[in-house]
């Protein structure tokens, strides 16, 4: 099982060491310095490191490598989803997952590492449990526990704990009970040079925010399930309801949490709501090269798509990019070639475009490969996918719930190649 | 107020500050006081010499407080043992409190305690939370169990622990039932003999209904834990399934993929007619798709799993081509695994989509990316024939580009094409030779010479392009030099009357002014065959070319079974079997795929059970290579890679004898030939054994007058056994057995091509055994043997090899070689093939050497349960060579008088006591040499028993 965990910045600095067994050296991480020296980014350190006697496991987040070390076959998906449920934890307690935050908290971080795994064996993993066993830090509470020398270490069992819901504590209880449901679907594709989608796909989740009094059971169901066909649960949902009836029914957590995240793949048509057009080209040192993009919506249901920000890598060779806009603010950095164009929304009367020329290093000759485009957009009330929630009811609590459901659309990974 | 205010420092120096602090009477100060000690432990600083001061602190009642002591107690108990006895009084006490948090709390600590004298304080607390009313204390406590066994095995054993633990396997509460699991399966993993985790149908129906209800860590671990199981028949293994699936849709990935591997290896036992197979395959792709949109650590675990589900059935995800297109923003890790894949879904229906991606991969800026995505390009011209002309004009494409390390990789897989699709291409070699000059990596340069030696009638200026690389030969890496040294021996094959400098001028090169021996070798072979026998240089060095494989990096069927066994494991992600990296390599348990076995045959046990039992006797003789390797050298090993021509060479010479004899001679001619490799080991056995074969026959004619009549029949051939199973060969498998047949012996060999690869070159050689076994004929395997194909020949074998007694004294190592590698293995060879057929013993002398061998060289046997009469064993005998020589009847008792000689005229005589209705006999044996009489008696056995 896992043996330890190594917090590591970007300079290469240990900044905290946790064990869960027997102490294993730190010097265990210069095999992941040597990794880290080897790939050319952060993001290139390969996840699984063998050294002599340990294994590396490691995950990228928030700038800080979290490497844990294992030293028998485990399965390296345990951990690497142990390890960045330990980053969603931090995130929780404290808001952001950083490295002065996490120093500036590291008692309350170590009690809770403490409690999240014994032996190397995962222990508490539920945010709702956690913070019943360990209290997140606020800044009221550090005062009322100054003045009455209370701590911020429950001294309940967590009721969830060992319930056949180990989700949900009992006893919850709101003035205002009200049931939030954002569906919220992300399109990663590739299109090509042509304009032509290459591969498109659609990753949704269903996140919900649940304030309900007692031990209230939900059903959720779609106008159309059908398009579901490829879903993870939260361990609430009952699966053999959702295999009968194609519907949702589950107590709920108490909070804030993921209730499915699903997956429309290829087969389906996945509508793509921009495009853009695209017109670069690099001339040898001597001449300016043009460079020119429009961004215009396609298939939006009417929606207006906002939010938008266009990013690429140009090549090595370029020096500088003279562009200008016809909307928002464009950035270029000479040093890591990065440009970046904030759009905002798009109006279907007036295409933004930015246009402009595009000068190479003295000497540089033309360069080999092409700039692919990143994009980032959102559309608000609209699932692309068309998935739509007929109704939500609640059974086993007599108060009426405030309930509501958001749709929202956002690009994922969305390149356009050029 | 934040924790940081703890790492800042005062000058009077923190240890005394702190100790003041930990001895305050306010409690607040206190624990401030620990908090600091902790922060300062968190960073690696050394606190340990607070301990007394810290453990002070534990009596409270304070919880925050108490956790901290305890946080701190786990660090640092390890350095001040006899300190740590201190707390214990506390640790007993919180055991026996109200609250099951602090019980817990108080167990968990005490378990990561690692000093002995605590351990023994901790098995009577730990028995009772073991048995605890509170479910949370219970699964705290199986966890600890499996710390307490870490820290002391034998006192867990001793305690009785592991039964408790096993009983937890059936308690009401699903969270101590995986923990409890997760708790055996960790001692089980240090302990493989151990049979901890027994299951059957009852326990698995438990695990199953545990599945449901508990955390997904604890799935996880139920998950893995039923993956070990084997199921008894096809509808088990169905059921299992049907419980197994919903896991598919859980948010967790490694439960996912776990459940991924119960499947896999479940599904093997499920008849691909049934409907519910379709069912499941076709269930298994979605989760396995959305693995690949997860954070990319995720992806590249999923990518190496997906990667042995592809190769194993390749039905699930032949539809989801699309998912594996790389995104130019991946992690480079991620990108080489979706390539690889890429490459193994590539089929003629989604060929034209992977080329255009490939051709677009290859503009990209990493340059480790653009080569495999080239040489990506290459592995589908050759596995979709349809798409090589396509492939083809997309490398030109590329080479157009210039990009120079472009253009070198496309080269060397053009070479591949070239050697997959002959004298259909050649048509590019022009734009090929454009761009000669801009390759300097040696993989390149070897590729182009290859080409332009193969294709050497068709390029007017051949002679001229190798001659512009032979200038600066000796600067040349070994790969490019072997392969200029062939290019121009075909060259001038092809063109002799313009070339004859040229090659006068590369032997010269290679011979003399070399020191590498590979070279040297193949210079002076070129140049003996040249100058002996054009004609033969021409058949060996213009020889058709055996067919490259489809694919070239698939992982062995064998391998790859066992690997679907550890999907979601460390061994997954590094495509090797557990027991070649697992630190120590502690009996890591072998595991394999179950048969497939019908439940209304499962009552018959299925054949594959006792043709797999004798093999399993074989591995025990077999010695280490190291020893072997001493021995054999006398075996040509030749040059690992010796580029395709001098692969081909074996078609009816037998590379064995053109490396072997030929080099030997050519040696003795060269003085400054010394060092080379067949200078070693001396050619004794090798030239016998040619020799041997006419003579041995001719022997065994004579003798074939002298035997008697019965001897016709021939002796007791035992079926064929597994000699050398596929695993340990690369593939090739061998299975064999010895006859003996009017006086010759021979080895019956049985070889299964078990690869993906073709097999030629085969060659055998026997190290020297107890009778001088040796091979009277090389091995003669007419055609390359493809993929499953399987071949029966038999050995002729002779006795005038050299001798050296072997332990056991039957044991046979022998060494078979291929065009993939050498492998090794021994076996054990009935003596009887060894009875001569003249050894039928003059009763007088009989009687006088049974008199003359002293009474300490008889021994004697117990041969049971064999129902034969004195006169069918009798003849039974003669037709293996054992002569009856007397009989009398002493007290109703059948007494057979017998002698046997062996080919190294050893002779044997035995009394044989056979009781009218009594099974069993009683045999006497003497012999000068008493050593042989076990084996002798073990030769009885089995001609008397089949």
């Amino acid at each position: 099982m896992i043996h330890s965990l190594f917090l590591i910045n970007s300079s290469g600095d240990i900044f905290l060491e946790k064990h869960w067994k027997s102490v294993v050296s730190r010097s265990v991480c210069d095999y992941f310095f040597e990794a880290q020296e080897r790939a050319t980014e952060a993001e290139n350190v390969p996840p699984v490191i063998p050294t002599p006697h340990h294994y590396l496991l490691s995950v990228y987040r928030h700038k800080i490598f979290f490497v844990a070390v294992i030293q028998t076959e485990v399965p390296p998906l345990f951990v690497i989803e142990f390890l960045h449920r330990v980053v969603d934890t931090f995130q929780d307690y404290f808001g952001v997952c950083s490295e002065p935050v996490i120093k500036d908290n590291v008692v309350v971080v170590y009690e809770v590492l403490e409690e999240m795994l014994d032996n190397g064996f995962p222990l508490a993993t539920e945010s709702n449990i956690l913070k019943e066993l360990i209290k997140p830090p606020t800044i009221l509470r550090t005062v009322v526990n100054t003045i009455t020398g209370s701590t911020n270490v429950g001294d309940q069992l967590p009721t969830g704990q060992l319930s056949v819901v180990p989700w949900r504590r009992t006893g919850v209880k709101y003035t205002n009970n009200e049931a939030y449901f954002d569906v919220v679907e992300e399109i990663d594709a590739i299109i090509d040079k042509s304009g032509s989608t290459i591969t498109a796909e659609i990753q949704g989740v269903i996140d919900a925010c649940v304030k309900l009094t007692g031990m209230p059971d939900l059903t959720l169901s779609f106008m159309n399930p059908r398009l579901l066909d490829d879903v993870s649960f939260h361990p609430c949902v009952r699966f053999k309801r959702w295999e009968s009836e194609r519907i949702l029914s589950f107590i709920p957590p108490d909070g804030n949490f993921r209730l499915l995240s699903y997956h429309v793949s290829a087969q389906n048509l996945v509508a793509i709501p921009v495009y853009v057009k695209h017109n670069i080209s690099f001339r040898d040192s001597t001449s300016l090269g043009r460079f020119e993009i429009t961004v215009g919506p396609k298939q939006t249901m009417g929606k207006t798509i906002e939010g938008v920000i266009v990013t690429s890598q140009m090549p090595k060779g370029v020096l500088n990019m003279s562009l200008s806009p016809s909307q928002g603010t464009h950035t270029f950095d000479p040093v890591t070639k990065m440009l970046s164009w904030d759009v905002g929304k798009i109006n279907p009367q007036k295409l933004p475009s930015l246009k402009g020329t595009v000068s190479l290093q003295a000497g540089a000759s033309r360069p080999d490969e092409n700039p692919t485009i990143n994009l980032q957009f959102k559309i608000q009330q609209l699932a692309i996918s068309g998935l739509k929630v007929n109704r939500l009811d609640m059974y086993g609590e007599k108060y009426k719930p405030f309930k509501g459901i958001k749709y929202m659309t956002k690009a994922g990974k969305f390149q356009v190649r050029t | 107020m934040t924790d940081s205010k703890y790492f800042t420092t005062t000058k009077k120096g923190e240890i005394f500050e702190l100790k003041a602090e930990l001895n305050s009477d306010k409690k607040e100060k206190k624990k401030e006081a620990v908090k600091k000690v902790i922060a300062s432990m968190t960073v690696g600083k050394d606190v340990s010499a607070l301990f007394p001061d810290v453990v002070n602190c534990m009596q409270t009642d304070n919880l925050e407080l108490k956790k901290l002591v305890y946080l701190y107690l786990m660090n640092y108990a390890k350095s001040q043992p006899d300190m740590a006895i201190m707390a214990v009084n506390t640790f007993v006490k919180d055991c026996e409190d109200p609250n099951p948090l602090i019980r817990a709390l108080a167990v968990r600590t005490m378990g990561c305690i690692r000093v002995d004298k605590i351990t023994e304080y901790l098995c009577e607390p730990l028995r009772k939370c073991l048995k605890d009313e509170d479910p949370y204390v219970r699964k705290t406590a199986a966890v600890c169990v499996a710390k307490l066994h870490d820290i002391n095995a034998q006192l867990v054993e001793d305690q009785g622990f592991l039964d408790t633990l096993k009983d937890l396997i059936s308690d009401s509460n699903p969270m101590v039932v995986a923990n409890a699991v997760a708790a055996l399966s960790e001692i089980a993993e240090s302990h493989p003999s151990s049979n901890l985790l027994d299951l059957n149908p009852q326990s698995i129906n438990k695990l199953l209904t545990a599945l449901n209800e508990c955390t997904e860590w604890g799935q996880i671990f139920i998950l893995d834990c039923l993956a070990n199981y084997t199921p008894k028949d096809d509808r088990e293994a169905q059921s299992i399934c049907e419980r197994v699936t919903p896991r598919l849709s859980h948010a967790n990935s490694a439960v996912v993929l776990s459940a991924v591997k119960v499947l896999m290896k479940f599904m093997e036992m499920l008849s691909k007619d049934l409907d519910y197979y379709g069912t499941l395959l076709k269930k298994l792709a979605p989760p396995l798709v959305t693995l690949l949109s997860a954070e990319p650590e995720l992806q590249y675990v999923a990518l190496r799993n997906i990667n042995l589900i592809v190769q194993k059935r390749p039905e699930i995800l032949k539809h989801e081509m699309k998912v594996f297109f790389v995104k130019y923003n991946d992690p480079i890790y991620v990108k080489l695994e979706k390539l690889d894949i890429m490459i193994r879904l590539a089929s003629q229906a989604n060929i034209a989509q992977v080329l255009a991606e490939l051709k677009e991969y290859a503009t990209e800026v990493d340059v480790d990316f653009v080569r495999k995505a080239v040489r990506a390009i290459g592995r589908c011209a050759i596995k979709v024939e349809q798409s090589a002309e396509r492939c083809v004009s997309t490398l030109l494409d590329l080479i157009q580009t210039k990009v120079n390390y472009v253009v070198q990789e496309a080269i060397v897989v053009i070479k591949d094409i070239f050697r997959k699709y002959p004298n259909k291409y050649e048509s590019v070699i022009a734009t090929l030779c454009e761009n000669l000059d801009s390759l300097d990596e040696p993989e390149a340069r070897a590729a182009m010479i290859w080409i332009v030696g193969e294709y050497a009638e068709r390029i007017d200026n051949a002679d001229e392009l190798l001659e512009s690389f032979l200038e600066g030969f000796h600067d040349e890496s070994t790969q490019v030099q072997l392969q200029l040294l062939t290019a121009i021996v075909k060259l001038f094959l092809k063109k002799p009357t313009e070339t004859q400098e040229l090659v006068q001028q590369v032997l010269s090169l290679a011979t003399q002014d070399s020191d590498n021996p590979d070279l040297r070798d193949r210079g002076y072979i070129y140049w003996r065959l040249l100058s002996t026998d054009p004609v033969a240089a021409k058949e060996v060095v213009l020889a058709e070319k055996p067919l490259i494989s489809e694919e070239t990096d698939l992982i062995e069927p064998t391998l790859l079974d066992e690997l679907i066994c550890y999907i979601g494991t460390l061994a997954s992600v590094y495509h090797k079997p557990p027991s070649a990296f697992v630190e120590g390599g502690r009996g890591v348990v072998h595991k394999s795929l179950p048969p497939r076995t019908a439940s209304n045959e499962s009552v018959e046990s299925p054949e594959t059970a006792p043709a797999g039992a004798p093999s399993n006797e074989q591995p025990d003789v077999i010695p280490t290579q190291g020893d072997l390797l001493g021995d054999l050298l006398n075996l040509d090993l030749g040059p690992p890679v010796s580029g395709p021509p001098l692969a081909t060479s074996s078609v009816q010479m037998g590379a064995v004898d053109l490396l072997g004899g030929g080099l030997d001679s050519l040696m003795g001619d060269e003085p400054e030939g010394i060092g080379g490799p067949n200078f070693v080991a001396p050619p004794a056995a090798a030239v016998p054994a040619n020799l041997g074969a006419p003579m041995g026959s001719g022997l065994s004619d004579l003798f074939d007058l002298t035997s008697g009549v019965g001897t016709l029949s021939g002796s007791y051939v035992a079926p064929k056994a597994v000699w050398l199973p596929a695993m340990k060969a690369k593939g090739l498998e061998i299975s064999g057995t010895f006859t003996r047949q009017v006086g010759s012996i021979s080895m019956d060999l049985q070889l299964t091509n078990k690869a993906l690869q073709v097999m030629t070159d085969f060659a055998i050689q026997f190290n020297r055994n107890s009778f001088g076994l040796a091979p009277a004929a090389p091995l003669q395997v007419h055609a390359p043997l493809s993929p499953n194909q399987s071949v029966e020949i038999s050995l002729p074998l002779n006795t005038v090899g050299s001798v050296m007694k072997m332990e056991p004294l039957n044991n046979l190592q022998v060494a078979v070689k291929n065009n993939i590698d050498v492998f090794y293995f021994s076996t054990l060879y009935p003596l009887h093939i060894l009875f001569v057929e003249d050894g039928k013993m003059d009763r007088q002398m009989f009687l006088a050497t049974w008199k003359d061998i002293p009474n300490e060289n008889e021994a004697q046997f117990q041969i049971r349960d064999c129902p034969l009469n004195a006169e069918a064993v009798s003849s039974r005998l003669q037709s293996s060579n054992i002569f009856t020589v007397a009989k009398r009847n002493v007290e109703g008792q059948d007494m057979l008088y017998q002698s046997l000689k062996l080919t190294n005229g050893i002779w044997v005589l035995a009394e044989l006591r056979i009781q009218p209705g009594n099974p069993n006999f009683t045999l006497s044996l003497k012999c000068r040499a008493p050593e042989v009489s076990q084996h002798v008696y073990q030769a009885y056995e089995t001609i008397l028993k089949n």
